[in-house]
């Protein structure tokens, strides 16, 4: 048993060794996402291209476009000089924000009224737009702020009485870095999609060179095949768990709080799990195409409902209960908890549990459908 | 080995359906230790259904297997080490090296490490390899490839070796060598079980199943199948074979023709007295100089006539 689980293990690793492009394959596309995703993904909105149109020509009016360029979140690209050009920069997108102060906005400050404001927002991007809205609304309380000498938050403005003084501390992510986000959700998203393909197409092209077979008339156990293929992948993963970790922690500073005894405890049992469903899917592909198709179609919909970047709470019911089954959905709970948190076993047990429970399953699964796999 | 073994294969009833299609009924095969047992028939006939089934990688769906006294469909895994299997293609480790690739299939089947180097040498060496030791199994030939194949299946000693069609698209001379092994095994007791496509292969068998449509249709040696066909044949040389071939048509007393490059093969009911016959016919229809001599009949005309594939039908007869 130990030998041929031994020779297994030997074969893969020369396969790999003699495979020139192997390393390249491996760490490459991981780095390029890694830095593709530490500095392009953001959901921060800055240099929102915006058009202005200032009817009133006031103090007012342009003390308020003033306190609009103050802030940097708004490059004016256009002064427009009626409503049709602002209409024309909105629908060529030239422009995302058109911001109208009309005639009598002075005036109508200066009488104790209130001043309109127009702002049009292209709503193509509802993301985009929901957050620059958001900064349009802040900017004006804080014009009015300014104006009267009174600190009123935005949501409180116009409301008479009683003040609410909000004072926003967020905890683990002080200055609300979404790399900080970003990055540790990196760790099991990539290596989820590595070592499922991975471990897929190792046994699909058994199958298709006709080593299977041969493989099947041995005497070799089912859990003898599977252990020797999943066991270098396994560590293949760790070392992706690894590299991605250590970018993190040394290139864009990410914070590391928590043990890195929990870390590898989790992604353990993860990749427990990815090699399972790569496991599994070899056991329903004939050839590579068909593990390519069937890996894009399983993959990205565990990459798009795990709450790496659409939170779950947000999702309808039934896709949540798919987030159940899905063990990116955990391991994203245990690495942010790990990194930014750092919180230990006592609080991620259940994560860490139910990601053992699937993987043992998924594996369990894969063993009992390899040995039928010829019929 | 008790004597009673010396009935190494023994398949009874044997069934196989792939959804709504039979690929293999009743067959029934014996097999005798030291035989190099044959299985002809076009594609599609159940060959490969059946010796997966032996193998025991593939279920029947009915009927008996046992090889060596051990029942395959219920033990499969006591029977895998009797037994080596060699589809039509041998799954080789391309990247891997001809001693690496041996090296596995020898651990795979539990080759005590001790014996497995003296034994490797010696298959390489029975097969023409043993320059190649270090070279990669991606870069050997295609006859080659087939014969490390052949060394992979050998390293540990099965006593019965299934082979299907393993010659397929090998060069005749590496045909000729890979031959040589498989009597140089049946020397040793191996018995051996083959399919194959190329009928010069088919008389080198010991004995012969003819297969068509998942059923045996023969099963004898090669010389008292070829007894089997009615008549007798008559080679019909001449430079226009094509002429002559439909110059024959509808002759009293053909009972078939096999168009074979120079000339035609022709089966006649009575050779001594139809012959003044074919040439009256040839000679009227404008073919000319065709010598017509009675020739003895090759596994290619059995198998043609007696599996119905040639252009008329053998007037039944045997069986």
């Amino acid at each position: 048993m130990f030998d041929r689980l031994r020779v297994m293990l030997m074969k893969e690793l020369l396969e790999l060794h003699r495979d020139p492009w192997a390393m390249f394959r491996l760490v490459v596309p991981l780095l390029l996402q890694l830095f593709a995703f530490g500095y392009a993904a953001t959901f921060t909105v800055n240099h929102v291209a915006t058009s202005v149109l200032d009817l009133d020509h006031s103090q007012e009016s342009r003390g308020l476009i003033s306190h609009f360029a103050a802030t940097g979140r708004f490059d004016f690209v256009d002064f427009a000089t009626s409503q049709a050009d602002v209409t024309r920069d909105i629908d060529a997108g030239r422009a995302t924000v058109a911001i109208v102060i009309h005639a009598g906005f002075a005036r109508d400050l200066l009488n104790g009224r209130t001043g309109p404001l127009q702002v049009a927002v292209d709503g193509t991007n509802s993301n985009t737009a929901l957050i620059a809205l958001g900064y349009v609304g802040r900017i004006v309380a804080r014009y009015q702020a300014d104006r009267t000498g009174v600190t009123v938050p935005a949501a409180a403005a116009g409301a008479s009485g009683v003040s609410v003084t909000l004072r926003e501390r967020p905890w683990f992510n002080g200055g609300l870095e979404d790399r900080w986000f970003f990055i540790p959700g990196l760790i099991g998203t990539l290596t989820l999609i590595q070592v499922v393909s991975l471990t897929a197409f190792a046994v699909v092209r058994e199958r298709e060179v006709g080593t299977l077979e041969q493989i099947m008339v041995s005497p070799i156990r089912p859990i003898e095949f599977i252990l020797g293929k999943a066991a270098p992948f396994f560590f293949i993963g760790l070392g992706e768990v690894l590299l991605i970790t250590m970018v993190g922690e040394w290139w864009f500073h990410i914070p590391f709080l928590g043990s890195p005894l929990v870390m590898l405890l989790g992604a353990s049992l993860f990749l427990l799990a990815a090699l399972g469903l790569g496991l599994l899917l070899s056991t329903l592909s004939r050839t590579q195409q068909q593990a390519f198709a069937l890996n894009f179609f399983i993959v990205n919909p565990f990459f798009i409902l795990s709450g790496f970047a659409f939170p779950i709470a947000a999702m309808p019911a039934a896709m949540q209960w798919f987030t159940w089954i899905n063990p990116l959905r955990y391991f994203l709970v245990v690495t942010r908890a790990v990194f930014l948190k750092g919180v230990g076993i006592a609080v991620l047990w259940p994560d860490l549990a139910v990601m053992g429970l699937l993987g043992a399953v998924l594996f369990g699964l894969s063993i009992l459908r390899f040995r039928k796999s010829l019929d | 080995m008790n004597v009673e073994a010396a009935t190494v294969v023994e398949m009874r009833g044997l069934v196989r359906r792939f959804g709504a299609v039979s690929a293999v009924r009743d067959v029934n095969i014996e097999i005798a230790r030291g035989e190099i047992f044959g299985l002809v028939g076009p594609d599609g006939a159940g060959k490969t259904t059946i010796m997966r089934m032996l193998a025991g990688v593939l279920r029947p769906d009915a009927g008996q297997i046992r090889l060596m006294g051990v029942d395959v469909v219920a033990e499969p895994e006591r029977a895998k080490p009797h037994l080596s299997y060699m589809p039509q293609r041998f799954g080789l480790y391309e990247d891997m090296t001809v001693a690496e690739n041996i090296f596995f299939y020898a651990t795979l089947f539990e080759v005590p490490a001790r014996v497995r180097r003296e034994r490797a040498r010696g298959l390489l060496e029975g097969a023409g390899l043993q320059a190649f030791e270090g070279r990669r199994a991606g870069r050997l030939s295609g006859g080659m490839k087939q014969k490390l194949g052949l060394v992979c299946a050998l390293i540990h000693t099965p006593r019965v070796l299934v082979l299907d069609e393993p010659t397929t698209g090998v060069d005749p001379v590496s045909r000729r060598e890979f031959w040589g092994i498989l009597y140089g095994l049946r020397e040793e007791g191996v018995t051996i079980f083959l399919s194959t496509a190329y009928m010069d292969e088919a008389e080198r068998c010991s004995r012969l199943a003819l297969l068509n449509a998942g059923e045996i249709r023969y099963c004898d040696t090669p010389a008292r199948l070829k007894r089997l066909l009615p008549g007798a044949l008559l080679a019909v040389t001449t430079r226009d074979a094509r002429a002559a071939h439909a110059a024959l048509e509808g002759v009293p007393g053909v009972l078939g023709r096999l168009l074979m490059g120079d000339r035609v093969n022709v089966r006649v009911d009575d050779a001594l007295l139809r012959t003044p016959a074919l040439g009256a016919r040839l000679a009227e229809r404008g073919v000319r100089d065709a010598e017509i001599a009675p020739v003895e009949p090759g596994i290619e005309d059995v198998f043609v006539t007696l599996l119905g594939g040639a252009p008329e039908r053998g007037a039944g007869g045997a069986e």
